[in-house]
């Protein structure tokens, strides 16, 4: 980095971070060899008919044709970020388990979801060319209002996530001292080149970048965990004293709320809190876009099944990771930002600074910058083709050529990171955490249309669009509502009792109830009401077509010259 | 039913799927009964209950998920069949589409 940052860092901070050489450069070599390996990957498993990935499947997708090993470190690249890495010890650290360590069964009960439902996905996707999960929905539905609330709920939820990769970047940049200018332009000047090259090679190589950086992710991470959770316990005497410290300082009261700060082991009245946290969310990750195009990109039906086998491994890992929150308690670890100011982002990247030598933790902090490059990318990338399928293609050009949206998809990406990046530099971190927040509980509204449409066509369009107007609304009000007892803003957080009860659950099932039942009894009006229907260009056996099926466009070359539409009654 | 309705599988048998449906919600329901392992005994190398049961349900899961992967694929596989070896004694018709695939 330029000598300007370093001479332009305050003394008084300088002592809290001082910029350590080795670690910083171990992280600029890492970071290089992955941005390299990012744009070699445009010539990765490319058939000489798809060079220049000149269309959305093989920009976006890969070309549909990742097996079993890649597309477990994409969707484990994609499920287990940065944010992720960062935000669950942080919140162990701040207030102990219900809020940090749901995680771990939220990922474990994910699986058993992803196996019932994602293949039935697949198999209508690859039978029709269906590129996002909006594409399913029109053509399920016939609605376009429908499937266009369902991508705008996608890229929307999806923005904010990108943000907090940023913010995970940003975390271990000030750990090492980067970015702590007087300077607006020179603080972010890291941040920003990070970025740049990250939109770089995903405008390049498409889906592609992001499996290829995933291997060298998933090796980083793998080797810093199994590192860290051997190596830290033993330095602060083994799990009894770290939990005992835990236990310590959960049970202290908080100056703020005059309660305890938290609980090492939650209590009855935040069981349904810990049990809804766990499963709405793990209902709402393959309902985001890019777990969807993860899936999406595989080769044949079985392998997201074979996948949701081997997955659960990661979840050992982050609840392994989860633990370092306690670690950090017992080290005493003081996450102080470059401003002076606590935070709890922090604790990890401070953690591995403090005590691991500089070249490890290099390696360290790197695994976590790298692990946020690759969920951003998959991310944007997921974002780019909702907008170009189902807002630029449906809305606007319907007759847009695959080389047209390859090409919308590719600069929407640059866009949508920059839209991003813009997120983290002018507005307040917590902006960024609150929408997230928001985020999971707008995507889960998308559930049933979704979810239902692979099982059965007995929903109405519009009952169902209306159920999602519902479910968004009371979500949102009721985020709204959540007033943080620290600092008296809103969006406080993502539990709330359930109207007319006081059973505290997370905001996002009370809301996808609510939109479910809207959705049933709307169903049953419009059907008594006899409301127009949509048209369902899909058929039973779609459900379950393989690789070796032949695809829609295919068969529908014999038989009619026609678009799929057409040459399809609905059954 | 037009042409393009071509079946992609035969019918199924109902006792594989019940199989996995119950090691599926027996996967989806259990790890989610907090009141089972909220406590702090017995402890594990220091650390309390409720962590070590939680992270043993990796385990647990990816072998519940094990089993349904090998029942379902197998029957998965049976119905598959079932279609190629109905289609190839009709019509040669489908097994030249499908051949045209590989």
């Amino acid at each position: 980095m330029s000598a300007g940052i370093i001479s332009s860092v305050p003394a008084a901070t300088a002592g809290v971070h001082p910029i350590n050489g080795v670690a910083l450069a171990v992280v600029i070599v890492i970071f290089g060899a992955v941005a390299v390996l990012g744009f070699l990957a445009v010539r990765w498993r490319v058939k000489p008919a798809e060079r220049g990935l000149k269309s959305l499947d093989d920009w976006g997708l890969g070309s549909r044709g990742f097996g079993s090993w890649i597309t477990c470190l994409l969707l484990g690249g994609d499920i287990y970020t940065a944010y992720t890495f960062i935000a669950v010890p942080a919140a162990m650290w701040g207030a102990g388990a219900v809020t940090g360590f749901f995680a771990v069964p939220y990922t474990i009960v994910l699986y058993p979801i992803v196996f019932l439902l994602i293949a039935r996905l697949w198999s209508v996707s690859h039978r029709h060319g269906f590129v996002t999960p909006a594409d399913f929905v029109r053509g399920r539905y016939g609605s376009k209002s429908l499937s266009t609330a369902v991508a705008v709920t996608g890229i929307v939820a999806t923005m904010p996530y990108i943000a907090l990769q940023l913010v995970g970047i940003k975390a271990v940049l000030s750990v090492l001292g980067l970015g702590s200018g007087n300077n607006v332009f020179m603080q972010d000047l890291p941040l920003i080149i990070a970025f740049v090259v990250l939109a770089a090679y995903t405008y390049t190589a498409g889906l592609r970048a992001a499996a290829m950086t995933a291997i060298v992710k998933d090796l980083l991470i793998y080797i810093v965990i199994i590192v860290a959770i051997i190596w830290l316990p033993l330095q602060f005497g083994g799990w009894s004293g770290i939990f005992d410290a835990a236990q310590t300082k959960m049970a202290s009261t908080s100056p703020v709320t005059g309660k305890p700060v938290g609980s090492v082991i939650p209590g009855a009245a935040s069981f349904s809190a810990y049990w809804t946290l766990a499963l709405g969310s793990a209902m709402a990750l393959f309902m985001y876009p890019h777990t969807i195009t993860g899936v999406l990109a595989t080769k044949s039906r079985n392998t997201i099944r074979r996948n949701a086998v081997a997955l659960p491994i990661y979840s050992l890992m982050l609840g392994l990771l989860a633990l370092l929150g306690y670690v950090a308690i017992k080290a005493g670890t003081s996450p102080v930002g470059l401003d002076g100011k606590i935070n709890p982002q922090l604790v990890i990247p401070q953690l591995f600074m403090d005590h691991f030598p500089a070249w490890f933790a290099g390696i360290a902090l790197s695994a976590i910058a790298v692990g946020a490059l690759v969920p951003a990318a998959i991310m944007s990338i997921a974002a780019s083709n909702m907008f170009t399928r189902n807002i630029y293609r449906d809305l606007f050009k319907p007759d847009a050529t695959p080389q047209q949206e390859a090409k919308v998809s590719k600069i929407t990406s640059l866009v949508v990171k920059f839209g991003a990046l813009i997120f983290v530099l002018v507005m307040d971190q917590s902006a960024a955490i609150n929408m997230q927040l928001l985020g999971g509980i707008w995507i889960l509204q998308t559930f049933p249309s979704i979810v239902a449409g692979l099982y059965t066509r007995w929903f109405h369009r519009r009952a169902l669009l209306l159920g999602w107007a519902v479910g968004i609304t009371y979500g949102t009000l009721a985020a709204y509502n959540v007033v943080n007892p620290a600092t008296q803003a809103h969006f406080g957080g993502s539990i709330a009792t359930i109207p007319f009860t006081n059973i505290p659950i997370y905001i996002a099932i009370t809301a996808f109830v609510i939109n479910a039942v809207v959705s049933v009894v709307f169903t049953l009006i419009f059907r008594a009401l006899k409301v127009k229907d949509g048209r369902d260009i899909t058929t039973a056996s779609d459900y379950g077509a393989d690789e070796h099926d032949p695809k829609v466009a295919k068969f529908d070359e014999k038989v009619t010259p026609l678009e799929p539409g057409p040459a399809f009654p609905v059954v | 039913m037009s042409t393009s309705e071509v079946p992609t599988r035969g019918p199924a048998r109902p006792g594989p799927y019940i199989i996995s449906g119950i090691l599926l919600t027996v996967g989806i329901v259990v790890p989610l009964l907090v009141p089972l392992y909220a406590r702090k005994e017995p402890e594990l190398f220091g650390m309390p209950f409720f962590y070590w049961y939680q992270m043993l349900w990796v385990f647990i899961e990816t072998f519940l998920l094990w089993i349904t992967y090998t029942i379902v694929t197998r029957e998965d596989r049976r119905r598959r069949n079932m279609v190629r070896t109905q289609a190839a004694s009709t019509t040669q018709a489908f097994e030249e589409t499908t051949e045209d695939e590989k």
